[in-house]
């Protein structure tokens, strides 16, 4: 059976409105409500369920994060995963962690854990970098199943429909492996009291990115982070001619 | 990253426009409501030509609409109960407009229905006859707010949902919300003194709402437009305008209070064994929870199941008899947190919470809610609803739903029950193929005597509208209805305000 190594990320949810800040430098994330990232949380619910499905012996959750990372570890400990690893960066460190930092720490961690399977969302909905899937596989080597849309357990690896342009493809690979999960693998549970409870009392192991060897100075700078253009509104036109004139005057017929 | 959330959302949640679907869904046409019920067409002005290229200069062309294909949405309620025969519908932009379009449809004694969102659920926004329309869809200014004393003003034809939106952008929430939010208007919310799930927390309308302006039927504007907490000077005039169902003004203008945007919120959906233990569980969260506790809901195996199959909702925790939804308010994460894990922890271990899940991620928190706000819908999916909307004291709330399941049998496709249990309001759906007056027979007045036995309300929340008033003596006594009387004729002669609604003929 195989150990699983989740990686979540804790990212204002998707239903709170987004502010940029007035110096433009990123976005508002004090007093605003964090979540666990979608696309995580269907990884978590794939390693659980790989868990129940006995192809899975442990799910270990990882966060890279300030310390109310926690709270996005504790509710994947809440939906199964069996312990959870912090590790913690903050403040202006965190500001500028980037995939590629995310990816050698969960490189380190796999060796470490001697994980076989490593599931990470295919991408963050905060930062759409959809880095971190690939170049952890690639930093360790490993074959790597990306946009994961179904993963089955065959022979010795695992059968994985990708979700590509235009339809599916379908490809197997060998284990030790990684995968990204896509948002049609699964629908993730709700943490169910019993599970909540428990959770609080499961291993959470803490540590720093120094710990583990890893340099985590910026490659890049922010330069400015802007709103999308309002949207222009819209004119009620009296009739189908208007219409037509309208559209040969913009030059669209 | 905006772009990426925007579309999660909208793969995620694609049913929370659901309302705007069922209402369009391409249905037959319902009877008219004069056939269905017969009711005869009252001795008001009919509409000319002339009066239309009045109502042309008044408003602009644009804004006077008479296509049939472009009135009838306005004839038909969303339920797709009644169906109305209106010819002209008036889509005024300012009070003064509606003064003028009032004086004069009060002298030539043309009767009018105005109407906000259109989704009310007794049939009090549409049109009976050829009522002409007045919508309130173009009055929608915001027009100050006050965010230290929490005084919104606006326009009547405000959608409540962009309301709370803008309100929350100044840290404070509108003090209602209900499932229609995306479409209904506050100034219908007004008239109708509309319930919903906050109202255990922050109280009905009545008290809200700090002040109106509304028009009488001869033009008269009618300004009680204060923003005051504390206002006893002579009659409280603006009462009359909130419930009243647009038959004695119509309200052009809100004043309102909003409470402060809780810092803390937090939201479990429980499986309960039976309705007992719905009870049991109230009186533990009003006394655990206390002041935090902002919503308590409950709805049957039935209501969920058939909410999750018809509109493809997940439900996020396995089948119980009964689900209960509560919801808290508070200011302090932690304070909160620990209120509630030991009211959790208290009541899994006493067996009233059988199962269930908690979250305070606002994304999870709106799935739970739209599975809940989602009820009302569903019933219309494939079918008719007959709904009942009533208020019954606590130890007797549930009691009519078996009664009806056993009297209708296997006429009804599914009979269930949920609401408000912290406001006393349950909301009774009979489900069947098609509206039949068989059935329609088995239910009124059957209910409503049942209701009155009990000592209950027959309209919590929903009101008397077209549907309700041969019955509205169920719930007000004799010399209750004479005044209302006396007030109708006081403040609209000639009865042009909304008729066919809320007053019986005979009284």
């Amino acid at each position: 059976m195989s150990r699983v190594l989740v990686g979540v990320k804790r990212v204002i949810d998707y239903a709170v409105k987004i502010r940029v800040k007035p110096d433009k430098t990123g976005v508002v994330t004090d007093g605003v409500k964090h979540s666990m990232n979608p696309f995580d949380e269907i990884a978590v619910e794939e390693a659980v369920r790989m868990k129940e499905k006995k192809i899975a012996s442990e799910v270990i959750a990882v966060s890279c994060g300030p310390a109310q990372a926690q709270e996005t570890l504790r509710t994947a400990l809440a939906m199964g995963a069996d312990r959870a690893i912090h590790v913690e960066v903050a403040g202006a460190e965190y500001e500028t962690l980037q995939p590629l930092h995310v990816a050698k720490i969960l490189a380190k961690l796999s060796k470490d854990e001697k994980a076989d399977i490593v599931i990470v969302g295919k991408q963050a909905i905060d930062d759409d970098s959809n880095q971190t899937a690939q170049m952890t596989a690639a930093l360790l080597d490993w074959p790597q199943a990306t946009f994961a849309s179904k993963v089955e357990k065959s022979g010795d690896g695992l059968t994985v429909t990708r979700e590509i342009d235009g339809g599916l493809e379908v490809i197997k690979t060998k284990l030790p492996a990684v995968v990204s999960a896509d948002l049609r693998l699964n629908e993730p549970r709700y943490a169910t009291l019993p599970n909540i409870m428990k959770a609080k009392k499961k291993p959470l192991k803490k540590m720093t990115a120094k710990d583990l060897g890893v340099d985590i100075a910026p490659r890049i700078k922010v330069i400015s982070v802007e709103d999308p253009p309002v949207r222009q509104a819209g004119s009620i036109i009296p009739d189908v001619d208007t219409l037509v004139a309208k559209l040969k005057e913009g030059g669209h017929v | 990253m905006i772009k990426s959330l925007a579309s999660f959302v909208k793969l995620v949640n694609k049913n929370t426009v659901f309302l705007e679907q069922v209402r369009y869904a391409s249905q037959a046409l319902p009877q008219l409501s004069s056939e269905k019920y017969n009711i005869r067409r009252k001795d008001f002005g009919k509409i000319e030509p002339s009066d239309v290229d009045y109502f042309r200069s008044v408003l602009s062309e644009d804004r006077v609409l008479t296509e049939e294909s472009d009135v009838l949405p306005y004839n038909v309620d969303w339920i797709k109960n009644c169906r109305g025969q209106s010819k002209a519908v008036l889509k005024p932009k300012n009070t003064e407009e509606v003064s003028t379009i009032l004086k004069y449809c009060n002298e030539r004694k043309l009767a009018v229905c105005p109407q906000g969102g259109n989704t009310g659920l007794v049939g009090g926004s549409v049109p009976v006859f050829d009522e002409i329309v007045i919508s309130f869809a173009l009055m929608n200014k915001i027009i100050d707010l006050d965010d230290l004393s929490g005084a919104l003003v606006c326009e009547a034809g405000c959608v409540l949902e962009n309301l709370d939106n803008h309100v929350r952008e100044r840290g404070l929430i509108m003090p209602l919300d209900l499932g229609a939010k995306g479409t209904c208007h506050i100034g219908g919310n007004a008239s109708t003194n509309a319930g919903g799930l906050r109202l255990l927390r922050y109280g009905n309308l009545h008290g809200s709402i700090l002040g109106v302006e509304a028009v009488k039927a001869d033009g008269t504007v009618i300004d009680c437009l204060r923003s005051l907490k504390k206002d006893n000077t002579g009659y409280h005039l603006k009462h009359l305008f909130i419930g009243s169902e647009g038959t004695l003004g119509l309200v052009t203008k809100v004043a309102i209070h909003c409470p402060v945007l809780p810092k803390s919120v937090n939201l479990g959906f429980f499986g309960v064994k039976n309705f007992e233990n719905v009870l049991k569980l109230y009186k533990s969260a009003k006394s655990k929870l206390g002041e935090i506790l902002s919503a308590f809901e409950m709805a049957d195996f039935d209501s969920i199941s058939f909410t999750a199959k018809n509109l493809k909702l997940p439900n996020p925790i396995s089948d119980y008899p009964f689900y209960v939804l509560v919801e808290t308010h508070g200011s302090e994460e932690t304070h909160d947190g620990e209120k509630l894990t030991r009211f959790l922890t208290n009541e899994m271990e006493s067996g009233l919470i059988l199962d269930g899940t908690v979250t305070s991620e606002p994304a999870k928190m709106q799935t739970i809610w739209n599975l809940r706000e989602s009820i009302a819908a569903a019933g219309l999916v494939g079918g008719y609803v007959f709904k009942y909307d009533v208020s019954i004291p606590l130890k007797n709330y549930y009691d009519l739903v078996p009664i009806l399941r056993k009297r209708l049998g296997d006429k009804a496709v599914k009979v269930f029950g949920y609401g408000h249990v912290g406001d006393g309001n349950i909301h009774i759906n009979v489900t069947v193929p098609q509206y039949t007056k068989e059935v329609s027979s088995m239910l009124e007045p059957f209910i409503f005597e049942e209701v009155s036995k009990l000592n209950g309300s027959i309209s919590a929340e929903h009101g008397i509208g077209f549907r309700k008033p041969k019955y509205i003596h169920y719930s007000k006594d004799q010399s209750a209805l004479g005044l209302m009387k006396d007030l109708k004729q006081l403040m609209d002669p000639n009865g042009i305000l909304n008729p066919y609604k809320v007053l019986p003929d005979h009284i």
